[in-house]
């Protein structure tokens, strides 16, 4: 119960924090994304605002192991680049350039976004479902697929 | 106020704030043992923001309302997170911050993705 409670208070303040920062805003995402064209780098601001908390709490947590409700501190995971982890971050990322919302402000901004939120959020959903399958063919043989949840 | 919710879903649940990952293994049912969690998080993350919103004069989030857009970005968002296993919050924030290599490779590739997609579509089509 403990855990769920923490657990509502973290998305509570990290969605207010998505709002505050104009994470929500997808015109200023795609235009932080607009690297090679008319960049504005102001939401580099908000990415290195949130890097620095949480840096000190991995200095922590690594230091404890134990989180304060008893979980485990998640191991690091094999420090290596797979086909996987850039595929799959070069499709996010050109989803995310597209409209401009990644899956955290999507949520947070749900009650916003009308009816082409629910579109993106349920397309997304649908793609969460559906990469079981692809992940299984894309793994090459004899790498364990990655399960756990980031 | 990004940086403290991850640390401290971190240091008091043990877990890393990733919104794909929590959201993803919900769906997908390979967080079965941790929906409560889950579950939570999320509603906690789709409910709060609102009541913030009477805050400010005006909040908009200029959403395209193309809907072919919609979809297509929807869908390699999803997929793309689950084969990645993360997004702009486990990579980017909890996984940069642990300087970890794979956060920072998937930070890399997804911001450079982003990049030529809105040069792409914005300078040279366009469309967005």
């Amino acid at each position: 119960m403990k855990r769920n409670v923490f657990s509502a208070l973290s998305g509570a303040l990290f969605g207010a924090g998505l709002l505050v920062s104009g994470m929500i805003d997808t015109v200023k995402v795609q235009g932080w994304l607009d690297v090679f064209g008319d960049w504005d780098p102001t939401l580099a601001f908000v990415m290195g605002g949130a890097i620095i908390p949480m840096f000190i709490a991995w200095r922590v947590a690594e230091k404890r192991r134990i989180a304060l409700l008893g979980n485990d501190i998640p191991a690091k995971p094999v420090q290596k680049l797979d086909n996987n982890l850039i595929l799959g971050s070069v499709m996010f990322g050109a989803g995310w350039g597209l409209v401009g919302l990644c899956p955290g402000p999507a949520l947070a901004a749900v009650s916003l976004n009308g009816f082409g939120g629910l579109v993106f959020i349920l397309a997304m959903i649908g793609g969460m479902v559906a990469t079981p399958v692809l992940r299984r063919a894309l793994t090459p043989k004899g790498e364990a697929a990655w399960t756990s949840a980031r | 106020m990004i940086g403290c919710a991850g640390a401290m879903y971190l240091l008091i649940n043990g877990r890393i704030m990733g919104a794909s990952g929590i959201l993803g293994g919900l769906v997908d049912g390979t967080g079965r043992s941790t929906w409560g969690e889950r579950v939570a998080f999320l509603l906690g993350l789709m409910l709060f923001p609102p009541l913030l919103v009477p805050l400010y004069d005006k909040v908009d989030t200029r959403v395209t309302d193309n809907l072919w857009l919609l979809v297509s970005a929807g869908l390699l968002v999803g997929i793309g997170t689950r084969i990645a296993n993360g997004c702009t919050s486990g990579h980017g924030v909890c996984g940069i911050s642990r300087l970890s290599l794979r956060g920072i490779g998937a930070t890399v590739a997804y911001i450079a993705a982003g990049g030529v997609v809105v040069l792409a579509f914005r300078h040279w089509l366009g469309i967005i």
